[in-house]
């Protein structure tokens, strides 16, 4: 570990943890005057009185994968969250500070909440396919945001999904069998497949592979890796080679404060904050 | 006798006595069992289903009035309390926090244990004395009356066990509220509700008290829910309660019928819920 900060500090291109060798790509460098997809600013999060987040203020970028990370508890999921109004079905919840997305505050008066969630898609960490057939489960939001005119437009739409999400191969034969007759890793690919249906901009990913295993996992990367050409992607993640391997940026949260947002090669090998560099390299979380 | 050996003995005393308490249990549903079916299969035969009540004194007939007024009644309470009953549920699992939601519950548990003389007596203030006239109607809004409960309640149970995700999942496609109960988690507890159902009905198809003052009677045979309808249940509390010993087997014999719709719903409920779940992998 301290070898593997060292080497860090020097600068060295070095994965933190383990042998893993150092991130495959380079990020994409984000244009800083380009406008932000996602701009948050002065975030406060509360469940009742218990302040969850605290000050957050991020910028997110379009085409890009931005990866959550910080120990359990500090607020990813709660932030994640926050971005397509899950968090309004919590009784008692209250929210401070602005999110706005293209320019609109998503917490003004005016904004249809059923309109917001079906722009920002979310794939939540533990797998909830439907129980329906698989193509009534990438049908669903089709259907009820009405977004298809024929029968023949329903099935295209359902087909190019579920091969956007990497499933369409494994399933062609049994559209019609139950979810619930799919593998863990085949029912996340299907939730995505059903999050892409609806066509959002904003792509929210709760530790998707979390419940996987290795190659399963491997598939959800290299589809985030193929996603960010069409949506904005942010994907919370505990695994920090994952994090490494999938996005462009990173941002870490501690205790509900966001502590460092930079792109992900300067977070794992040269982070400004201590705390950043202690989380990164395994000291702590 | 070392410490062991008399924990062992301990728990298989214990044991003993659980089996036994099972077996206590049982006797006296076989004892009903074996009665109802060694006395009323002597009278069943193929006009008990087809032929209408003899007269007095005259052997044979059978009750097929009664059979088919018996589900007409289970039917029509079935229609009234099928709709009330899952949507109150949904409220009360909807709203689950709100005082109305707990009063609901508490209505519907009050409701529950209401005895079904009283249901019948009520249903007669407004159904029967209003219309000078004992009716199918009237019977079967007793019957629903009893069963809105049962819905209600197993509903809600049902509902609650829907894991959260489900409804998230709906939400976070751009789905409404109700759309996303009614589209997706309504029917992910479908089957154990049809069970719910199901169970009510075998429950209610039994009752007898709250039909006595609204569906009444009727040595004929009808269709029409405006007209007095005889069903099985006073069919048997009248041949029952007769001198003539005829009278006595056709109510044997009405009562194995009754015991045997109630076991086919239970047979049916538990078929229903496999084959959904099955469906769903
Ligand atoms: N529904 C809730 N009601 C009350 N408090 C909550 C609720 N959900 C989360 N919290 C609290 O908010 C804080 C942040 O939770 P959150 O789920 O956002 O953490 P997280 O960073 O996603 O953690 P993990 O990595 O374990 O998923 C925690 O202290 C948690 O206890
Ligand atoms: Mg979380």
């Amino acid at each position: 570990m301290l070898l593997n900060a060292e080497a860090a500090k020097a600068g060295q291109p070095r994965a933190p943890g383990a042998d893993s060798p150092a991130p495959a790509r380079e990020s994409v460098v984000p244009n800083p005057e380009s406008d932000p997809k996602i701009a948050v600013a002065g975030l406060n999060f509360y469940y009742g009185p218990n302040r969850v987040l605290d000050g957050v203020t991020l910028k997110i970028h379009p085409n890009q994968v931005t990866a959550l990370i910080g120990p359990s508890g500090c607020g990813k999921s709660t932030f994640l969250r926050s971005l397509n109004r899950m968090n309004d079905i919590v009784p008692g919840t209250r929210v401070e500070g602005s999110i706005l997305i293209d320019g609109q505050d998503i917490y003004a008066p005016s904004v249809d909440v059923v309109d917001l969630r079906r722009r920002v898609g979310m794939v939540f960490q533990k797998s909830n396919p439907f129980p329906k057939s698989i193509f009534e489960n990438v049908a669903y939001g089709l259907r009820i945001n009405r977004m298809t005119r024929s029968r023949e437009e329903l099935g295209g739409r359902v087909e190019a999904s579920l091969k956007a999400a990497a499933l369409w191969d494994e399933v062609r034969d049994r559209l019609h069998a139950s979810a619930l007759s799919l593998s863990g890793g085949q029912q996340q690919r299907l939730c995505i497949a059903r999050a892409l249906a609806v066509e959002p901009e904003i792509l929210l990913m709760d530790e998707p592979a979390s419940a996987l295993d290795p190659i399963a996992t491997q598939r959800i990367e290299e589809l985030v890796y193929q996603l960010k050409d069409r949506y904005t992607i942010v994907i919370v993640t505990h695994n920090m080679q994952q994090a490494a391997r999938v996005s462009d940026v990173t941002a870490f949260f501690w205790l509900g404060k966001l502590i460092e947002s930079d792109l992900t090669n300067k977070i794992f090998t040269a982070p400004a904050e201590k705390l950043t560099e202690d989380y990164v390299t395994g000291r702590f979380g | 006798m070392s410490r062991t050996s008399r924990r062992k003995l301990l728990s298989a005393l214990f044991v003993g006595f659980c089996a036994l308490s099972v077996l206590l249990a049982l006797v006296p549903l076989a004892l009903i069992l074996f009665f109802v079916v060694s006395q009323g299969i002597q009278s069943l035969n193929v006009a008990f289903f087809t032929h209408m009540p003899a007269p007095v004194g005259e052997a044979g007939g059978g009750m097929a009035n009664a059979i088919v007024g018996t589900l007409i009644l289970t039917a029509l309470g079935s229609i009234f309390a099928v709709p009330i009953g899952i949507l109150s549920g949904v409220y009360t699992s909807e709203y689950g926090g709100t005082r109305l939601a707990s009063a609901i519950r508490f209505a519907a548990d009050t409701l529950n244990g209401v005895p079904s003389i009283v249901i019948g007596v009520f249903v007669y203030g407004i159904a029967v004395l209003p219309f000078k006239q004992f009716s199918a109607m009237a019977g079967g809004l007793a019957l629903g009356i009893m069963m809105i409960p049962i819905i209600a309640r197993t509903t809600e149970e049902l509902l609650l066990l829907v894991p959260g995700t489900m409804r998230e999942g709906a939400l976070a496609l751009g789905a409404t509220r109700a759309r996303a109960v009614f589209s997706v988690v309504l029917p992910a507890a479908l089957p154990g509700i049809i069970t719910g159902v199901v169970l009510a009905l075998a429950r209610i198809a039994g009752e007898t008290a709250p039909l006595l003052f609204t569906a009444f009677n009727n040595r004929f045979f009808t269709t029409k829910l405006n007209q007095p309808i005889a069903s099985l249940t006073v069919q048997v509390y009248t041949y029952a309660n007769s001198p003539y010993a005829d009278w006595h087997r056709q109510a044997w014999a009405g009562a194995l019928v009754l015991v045997s719709i109630v076991f086919l719903c239970s047979i049916f409920a538990r078929l229903a819920t496999r084959r959904l779940e099955a469906m769903r992998g």
